[in-house]
This record gives C-alpha cells, sequence and structure tokens, in this order.
C-alpha cells in the first residue's frame, strides 16, 4: 500500500503575488535583476512589466509539494523544473499536478505552475517521502 | 558570435555562507511559508531539528554568491543580455540549520548549440561544516541569438 497512488491528483495551491513581492523576493534572495523590479527597465527590454522571478515560483512549488507529502521540509527529496514561460505579480497562480510514481512511502509528482492559461512551470518533478 | 565551449570542466573556488536565523525567516516569509520549524527555535527542536531549519528553496540564497561570478566569468563568456533561466534541478541531503556554515562548488558541466541557442549547464554541490552534502544542483541557462 503506497502514500498515494498513481495517478491521483494533487496540488490546488493558489497565490496572488502583490505588486511588491518581486521586490521582497529579491531582497530575500539576492537577485536583483533589474527586470524583477524597474518597470522601465522591463519595458525597454521588451517586457509588459516587471515579471516574477523564476525560482520564487519554484519555491511554491516545492511548497505544493512539501505541503502535500505533510508539509516537514525533510519530505522534498528532489525538485528539477523547466522555465517556460513569464509571470506576472497580481495575478493568481495555481500550482497543481498528479501523482506519476508511488512506492511506499517514495512518491514522485509531476507539477505544473500556471497563471490561467499560461504555463509558467511546467515538467516539474518531485521526489517526496511521506513520513 | 560562435559558442565560446573552453570553460567546460572549469571549477571555481569555494563559496561559504553563513546561514543567519533572520535570513532564513525573510524568505519563509516572502514564499508564504508559516510552518513554525522556520521561525522558532523551540518548535524546530521538538521537530528534531539541531535549531531552526532553512526551506528546502532556501538552496537560491546560500548559492548565490557561488553562481553569480560564474554568470560573468570572461571565460564561460556568457551574453548575459539575452540569457534566461531554462531549467533547475536539486537533491537535497541534510537539513540546512541556522548557524551552518555551507560551503559551495560550482562546476561547468557543459556548453552546447541547439536551436540557435546556447545552453550552459552549471552544477554546484554544498555542504555544511561537517562535511555533510546538503544540496546538489544543476542550473541550465540558455543564451538566445548564438551562431552554430
Amino acid at each position: 500500500m503506497s502514500a498515494k497512488e498513481k495517478g491521483e491528483k494533487i496540488g490546488g495551491l493558489k497565490v496572488t503575488p502583490d505588486k511588491f513581492l518581486p521586490h521582497r523576493y529579491a531582497g530575500a534572495s539576492g537577485d536583483f535583476n533589474p527586470i524583477h523590479i524597474d518597470k522601465e527597465f522591463a519595458q525597454m527590454v521588451g517586457l509588459p512589466s516587471t515579471i516574477l522571478h523564476g525560482l520564487y515560483v519554484m519555491g511554491l512549488v516545492a511548497k505544493a509539494a512539501t505541503d502535500e507529502a505533510g508539509g516537514d521540509p525533510r519530505a522534498l527529496k528532489r525538485l528539477s523544473v523547466q522555465f517556460r514561460g513569464m509571470s506576472m505579480p497580481e495575478t493568481e497562480i495555481e500550482v497543481s499536478g498528479e501523482v506519476i510514481e508511488a512506492d511506499g512511502s517514495d512518491v514522485t509528482f509531476d507539477l505544473i505552475a500556471a497563471q490561467g492559461e499560461n504555463q509558467v512551470i511546467r515538467n516539474a518533478t518531485a521526489d517526496v517521502s511521506y513520513p | 558570435m560562435a559558442l565560446k565551449t573552453d570553460a567546460v570542466g572549469k571549477s571555481w573556488p569555494a563559496y561559504e555562507y553563513e546561514v543567519g536565523r533572520e535570513k532564513i525567516r525573510e524568505y519563509a516569509q516572502v514564499i508564504g511559508l508559516d510552518d513554525p520549524v522556520y521561525f522558532d527555535e523551540k518548535a524546530a527542536k521538538e521537530a528534531g531539528f539541531r535549531g531552526i531549519v532553512a526551506p528546502p528553496m532556501f538552496v537560491v540564497v546560500y548559492t548565490a554568491g557561488a553562481m553569480g561570478p560564474v554568470l560573468f566569468d570572461p571565460e564561460v563568456e556568457m551574453n548575459f543580455a539575452a540569457m534566461v533561466h531554462g531549467g533547475q534541478e536539486f537533491q537535497w541531503g541534510e537539513p540546512v540549520i541556522s548557524g551552518d556554515l555551507i560551503s559551495t562548488t560550482t562546476t561547468c558541466k557543459d556548453i552546447y548549440p541547439k536551436d540557435g541557442k546556447g545552453f550552459y549547464v552549471f552544477e554546484t554541490e554544498s555542504k555544511n561544516q561537517n562535511g555533510d552534502l546538503v544540496c546538489k544542483a544543476t542550473w541550465t541557462n540558455i543564451v538566445r541569438g548564438i551562431e552554430e
């Protein structure tokens, strides 16, 4: 009997980062690339406006996977993602996915982080260990 | 500009980062993590940690100083203005605890062209003061507009 069944849907983490989230994430992470915090710079390089840090969105994917496995940070063993689009502050991000492998307490999720139809992170795989 | 691959196999000197509890709290707050193990010493110890524990993705904080100089290394010669973060993988080992001294080494694993883009693959290995592996990471950066 596995902690989860293959094909089982998981997720439902929904977060709407506020306008100044990229500024706080820049401070917390040390990544001050101006495309995340300077609207004029972002527009000068062809972006609609400032965009979220990809690793912030990956942080949400990590949270969703960890929460699913009970919330203990030791549960998350591996996380691999591909960044496929840009994401904006003040728009809801939803992390969802399903179980693709289940072997006792060891479970692998396939996850997506999306803003509406825009899949910002896809092919995310997370290996977790249920307590 | 043809893709320069001289840096493949190159390693950079270890970068050391001392983990502070307020930095852990700041990071956890931004991501929206509210488990007390990230904020409260007593709760963390009750959960079996040596002290306040860093969330797994805190790896971006203690490796930033190891990856930053690599991206600007003239031997790598990456066109930073045309670069995007393509992919990322982390494999975690021992938990990182407030007060830990984390040492990270970076190696350039591969540089290769594909579909008019340059792919730059770096690996970081982070160990704590006891020599335990805390995280191994693969960073893939993509630079648009190269000649093959």
